[in-house]
């Protein structure tokens, strides 16, 4: 029943070797394995903010990015703001759809089978009476996150939806959403 | 093992902390059945012979089965010997007990994979009026405080209490996280036939990818009632137990329930699914026109519509949190540099790695899917006694 380490007939371009071979490795440095990422962000005006990632901590270095990535955030103008980038909310719906989505082009690589397209589109329902202040008992975020896969591949629905199960299974992003995480925020 | 020792001719005794089947007597819960059939409750030259061969045997049931077996072997146990240590000397193992030291070439440690059960670390944050229940703690609904309960875990055991707290008319919440989903009959028959009669239990531990990950799997969702009723999360829900996602944190009182719960849900039916797929495979194989039913799917599980994310515990609705939470085994007297960085033995095919001489039986996936099953001891047992053998052979030699 025992699988090949890596099906190298199709090709997503995911090098799932090198995952396979970093995660036998780390497996006897646990200290390797203890990454932080970070962010910065730059007030600019209004509710307009420039945010940028570059450095990370991981497998016992510093590493950086080669190069810096910058993201603009805003409020649209129906919030009277000028509209600049995206909310920060729409951001985090960005990084739980590219999570689960490099999530599915490497369970699919494991697993052999070849992607033709993927395209997830998420929807997250707010009821703004939280961040208004108006209902206590509504919650600022989200309630409700929808995400709807379109998968087009050399596989079987079932084995599409078991992709896609997998890939929540393995995600961070997936699992930061639906599980609480303790925040520290200070001043200094 | 003794048995299988015995068919060797290897000299041996078997240590008893309690009474033979001590576990069994003591460490169970009042309505328990075994979750195999009376037919699989079999033992090397020792079939079940009672009247009932597709029934569930209660715990005084399983307790006279396994004290007939160890009279009719004529196994050599000195009952109420609890280890007090085992420690490497050169040319075998110290075995400390209150009755004296043994020394010995070889140990087989098979003192099980569930002597206590495992609380996660969060529980420490559960409020003080909420009383915390094991499967070890728990006799009957009766004997839980008033109000409703939380049951985490829905693994067999998980699945089988809320079930029954449930029916006893208290509101129950069950938080699940992973599990595995399978109905008690598939096709006309019980599904551990399937499992037996496939192959599915015989697969070894070194045809399988993930070994580490097969062996944390917790067990299914299933009961031995009479009635041979599937007890999965729908039938629970049916029965008015509210779902919500994995414990993830206690904060400020308040129990935080993942919202990950429909992938939970995805995930175990993909898996039984599969495993159904497997079955009909082989029986199409083994019989292209089969006499059995047909194949049959079942209805996915149902995934509540908004489930709660989280349970105030200081509001007088929970009154007490069974955790069913798994069980681990308990080593405090190997004193041998024998774990791995999580406390687990490490062992390959139930030879203790760094260890000569020593052997571990009956933890999940030792040699094969059935490792932990009554029946699945046979064959692991005749594997160990031969690796055994050739062990005090070769120093026999040397």
């Amino acid at each position: 029943m025992a699988q090949p380490a890596v099906n190298t007939r199709v090709n997503n371009g995911v090098n799932v070797q090198a995952l396979l071979d970093a995660r036998e490795a780390l497996k006897d440095a646990p200290a390797a394995a203890e990454f932080t990422w970070r962010a910065t962000c730059k007030w600019q005006k209004g509710t307009h903010a420039r945010s940028t990632v570059r450095g990370f901590h991981g497998l016992g270095a510093e590493q950086s990015h080669k190069t810096e990535f910058s993201f603009e955030t805003d409020h649209p103008e129906v919030f009277a703001s000028e509209d600049l980038g995206a909310t920060p909310v729409e951001l985090v719906l960005v990084g739980l759809a590219s999570c689960l989505t490099a999530g599915v082009a490497a369970v699919a690589q494991n697993r052999g089978i070849q992607l033709r397209s993927v395209e997830a589109k998420l929807e997250g329902r707010m009821n703004i009476f939280g961040i208004l202040g108006i209902d206590s008992d509504v919650r600022n975020g989200y309630d409700n996150i929808k995400v709807t896969f379109h998968i087009d591949a050399d596989a079987s629905k079932k084995e599409i939806e078991a992709l896609v199960a997998q890939s929540q299974k393995r995600s961070a992003v997936y699992d930061i959403i639906t599980n609480p995480t303790n925040v520290t925020v200070e001043v200094v | 093992m003794s048995r299988a020792l015995t068919d060797r001719a290897i000299e041996h005794v078997v240590l008893e902390r309690g009474e033979v089947a001590n576990s069994w007597r003591r460490e169970r819960w009042d309505s328990l059945r075994l979750l195999t059939p009376n037919w699989q409750s079999r033992l090397p030259g020792y079939p079940y012979k009672g009247a009932d061969p597709d029934g569930f045997m209660t715990m005084p049931e399983v307790v006279a089965h396994i004290a007939g077996f160890a009279a009719a072997s004529a196994a050599p146990v000195r009952t109420h010997t609890p280890v007090a240590s085992v420690q490497r000397i050169d040319g075998g193992y110290r075995v400390a007990t209150e009755g004296g030291a043994i020394r010995c070439r070889s140990v087989v440690l098979a003192s099980g994979a569930a002597n206590v059960p495992h609380v996660p670390q969060l529980s420490q944050a559960v409020p003080g009026r909420i009383e915390c229940v094991t499967p070890f703690d728990y006799g009957n609904p009766q004997r839980l405080p008033p109000g409703g309960v939380l049951v985490v875990g829905a693994s067999a055991t998980g699945v089988q209490l809320a079930e029954e707290i449930r029916r006893s008319g208290r509101p129950v919440t069950l938080s699940v996280g992973e599990h595995v989903r399978l109905p008690r009959n598939y096709r006309g028959r019980d599904v551990l036939w399937w499992m037996e009669a496939s192959g599915v239990w015989s697969q070894r531990y070194d045809e399988i990818d993930d070994i580490e990950r097969a062996r944390r799997l917790p067990s299914p969702q299933l009961v031995g009632t009479p009635a041979h009723a599937t007890l999965d999360l729908n039938v629970l829900q049916a029965a008015g137990v509210e779902l919500v996602g994995r414990l993830s944190a206690i904060r400020d009182g308040r129990a935080l329930f993942s919202g990950g719960l429909a992938n939970q849900f995805a995930l175990a039916d993909l898996k039984m699914e599969r495993l159904l797929e497997t079955f009909d495979a082989w029986e199409r194989d083994r019989a292209p026109g089969s006499a059995l039913a047909a194949p049959e799917r079942f209805e996915p599980s149902r995934a509540p519509a908004a489930p709660r994310l989280s349970l105030d515990l200081r509001s007088g609705e929970i009154g007490s949190i069974v955790w069913a939470t798994g069980f681990r085994p308990e080593y405090h007297w190997l004193e041998l540099p024998v774990f791995d960085r999580r406390g687990g033995l490490r062992h390959e095919g139930g030879a203790v790695v760094g260890a000569p001489g020593l052997y571990a039986i009956g933890l999940p996936l030792l040699r094969r899917r059935k490792s932990t099953f009554i029946l699945g001891a046979e064959d692991d047992a005749r594997d160990i006694v031969e690796d055994l053998a050739g062990y005090l052979g070769g120093r026999a030699a040397s």
